[in-house]
């Protein structure tokens, strides 16, 4: 009976007497972790997301950023390629991003909650960020950047060009195109994403609503065929084969795609809610024009 | 016999007619067979000629090779227990089939799907024959069976966890369980050659299977050349296997339910059984494929968990049955 007591005591003690020397320790306490404890302009800034790196390179201050994703330097998913190839690369991992010494890692939402809570745990504040559904988080994410690294100013400045921009591409147009966007495994956006917002702006009209899927999802071979889209924009095939994008070479796909301005893919600059998106709003207006002067 | 093709038939049209009229478009019978049989310029006719139809043809070819594959292994292997599913010909088939795609050779030479899943379902079935033969009991052939299943899963997945594409690990479940979604004509032709050229094998095998039912010698002295017949089925059943498998992933259970219900009505002939199962084989992947797209219309649910579902609890009672006959 008092062997097992001792013992029970043990396994419930000694946790917390671990968590005890943490705290006591080399480490900063873990009761303020949020965003708002980070320094008012951190000096050296992790970003462990493809979204936040491109944000976080736009408006960081020359030397604040230490360190962006793997996916970063991928010229296939990332628009700024080439910039990140001069900061020093994370893979999302807690343990080389505790050894960066950072004193704010920024994090997007769809990271792995386990290593957030581990850097928090370790006392490192991580500022958390949504991704891009609209054109108007655009503007959002990089205020929310701008406050996060201490560059307000800045951020305010690229906010006002990005919508200085995003109001001359906006087009009087009569006839809109009906468009599908149309990805691996028939997965399909809606108007209310990124990519919807993209092509209404550039002037197609989406038939995912229309079919039933406003916030998109997986749209059957059959409604596509039977929406009987103008246009058919799809994302580019991966390297390696997969099933999954097969479907983009089926028949039925390859008779909506077999129009004038030929197949339609969305590349790097769909992906983050960032002002890459004006490229792609302007590669669509451009291709809408081609097909009205068909 | 008569009495049962004149169910089996019937059957198998109204479901193939069930089957092209079922599907995430909302149009009605008869204008989606005017569509089919008619063409148009609508995307009706698209609908139908592209997705629907080559998706029933698909299941009546699959199903019923399976049927077949299943009743000429357990006929000849004289063991209710055989099944391309069950014992690693399909997983086999699969793993040929995921090479000739991740490794570009597919993509090449379309051809190098089917040829190389059956390669796969070649290999499995002669070391199976090898390991669990005529004299093998049915012990040695389910063990044989699982260690190759479990072998060609295992690379499966590590070929597709290889791949350089994020889709491709995904996957892993369609080559698993199976899926007759999104297919189109093309793997149609792909698939038929080499299952034609399966049936027709099969169709020779008939009465050397019967013979077999009264013991190798007297087989042999009725004038059956029984490596001939050991061929037949091996190369028969690799080529309905393979070409099934490489379009549609690995589909359980068809070749060992159906052969069992069926067994009954044809008076135990195994000769008799293959036409018949082909049959039912053709009807319960029409029926499994329809009940995908009714349960959950908007997902790919696979047809091997349906397979699977009646087809487990079978396996377990012929187990049983085979458990209590060697007590």
């Amino acid at each position: 009976m008092g062997l097992r007591a001792t013992l029970v005591a043990l396994a419930v003690l000694l946790p917390s007497a671990v968590a005890g020397q943490g705290h006591g320790g080399a480490l900063r306490p873990t009761g303020a972790v949020a965003s708002d404890a980070a320094p008012e302009r951190p000096r050296r800034v992790v970003s462990m997301n493809l979204c936040t790196d491109q944000l976080a390179m736009m408006l960081a201050a020359p030397g604040q950023l230490v360190s962006v994703s793997a996916l970063s330097t991928d010229p296939r998913s990332s628009p700024m390629a080439e910039q990140a190839a001069g900061y020093a690369v994370n893979h999302g991992r807690a343990e080389e991003i505790w050894l960066m010494e950072p004193d704010l890692v920024i994090a997007g939402s769809f990271t792995n909650r386990a290593t957030v809570d581990m850097l928090r745990r370790l006392g490192v504040p991580v500022a958390v960020m949504e991704p891009a559904y609209s054109l108007a988080q655009v503007s959002d994410l990089m205020h929310e950047m701008g406050r996060v690294l201490g560059r307000a100013a800045e951020a305010e400045a690229a906010v006002a060009a990005f919508e200085t921009r995003l109001d001359a591409l906006r087009d009087e147009v009569e006839a809109r195109p009906r468009a599908a966007i149309y990805h691996a495994n028939g997965y399909t956006s809606g108007d209310r994403t990124l990519a919807g917002e993209i092509i209404a702006l550039a002037g197609f009209d989406n038939i995912a609503a229309e079919a039933g899927y406003p916030m998109g999802g997986v749209m059957p071979l059959e409604i596509l065929a039977m929406a009987d889209p103008d246009i058919v924009i799809s994302g580019q095939p991966y390297p390696g084969a997969s099933r999954s994008e097969e479907i983009l070479g089926h028949p039925v796909v390859r008779a909506l795609r077999d129009t004038a301005v030929g197949a339609v893919l969305t590349d790097r600059d769909w992906v983050c809610g960032t002002p890459q998106v004006l490229n792609a709003i302007e590669e669509m207006r451009d291709i809408r024009r081609r097909m009205e002067a068909e | 016999m008569t009495r049962l093709y004149a169910l089996l038939v019937p059957l198998v049209v109204v479901l193939c007619v069930v089957s092209l009229t079922t599907g995430p478009a909302d149009v009605g019978m008869a204008e989606s067979l005017r569509a089919l049989f008619a063409g148009g310029e609508g995307p009706m006719t698209l609908v139908m000629r592209e997705i629907r139809l080559p998706r029933m043809l698909l299941a009546v070819m699959i199903g019923g090779s399976l049927g077949l594959a299943g009743a000429a292994m357990q006929g000849y292997l004289r063991n209710p227990l055989a099944e391309p599913g069950l014992i690693g010909v399909s997983g086999s088939a699969a793993l040929g089939a995921v090479i000739a795609i991740q490794t570009g050779l597919s993509a090449a030479f379309a051809l190098a799907l089917p040829l190389m899943a059956l390669a796969g379902a070649f290999a499995a079935v002669l070391i199976l024959l090898a390991m669990a033969g005529p004299r093998g009991g049915s012990l040695t052939l389910i063990l044989a069976g699982i260690a190759i299943s479990a072998l060609a899963a295992a690379l499966t997945s590590l070929v597709l966890n290889l791949s350089p594409n994020p889709f491709a690990a995904n996957e892993i479940v369609f080559w698993m369980m199976g899926s007759l979604a999104d297919r189109s004509m093309v793997h149609v032709w792909l698939a038929l050659p080499f299952m034609a050229l399966g049936w027709v094998i099969f169709g020779t095998v008939g009465r050397g299977l019967d013979a077999l039912t009264l013991g190798e010698d007297a087989a042999a002295s009725m004038g059956i050349n029984l490596v001939r017949l050991q061929w037949g089925v091996v190369i028969a059943t690799a080529c309905v296997v393979g070409a099934g498998t490489a379009v549609a992933g690995a589909i359980g259970f068809v070749g060992l339910v159906v052969p069992h219900i069926l067994r009954p009505f044809t008076g135990g002939r195994p000769g008799a059984l293959l036409l018949a199962s082909a049959l039912g084989g053709a009807a319960m992947l029409l029926a499994s494929d329809i009940a995908v797209r009714v349960i959950l219309p908007g997902r790919d649910l696979k047809l091997g968990v349906l397979t699977a579902l009646v087809g487990a609890p079978f396996f377990l009672h012929l187990v049983w049955k085979v458990r209590r006959e060697r007590a």
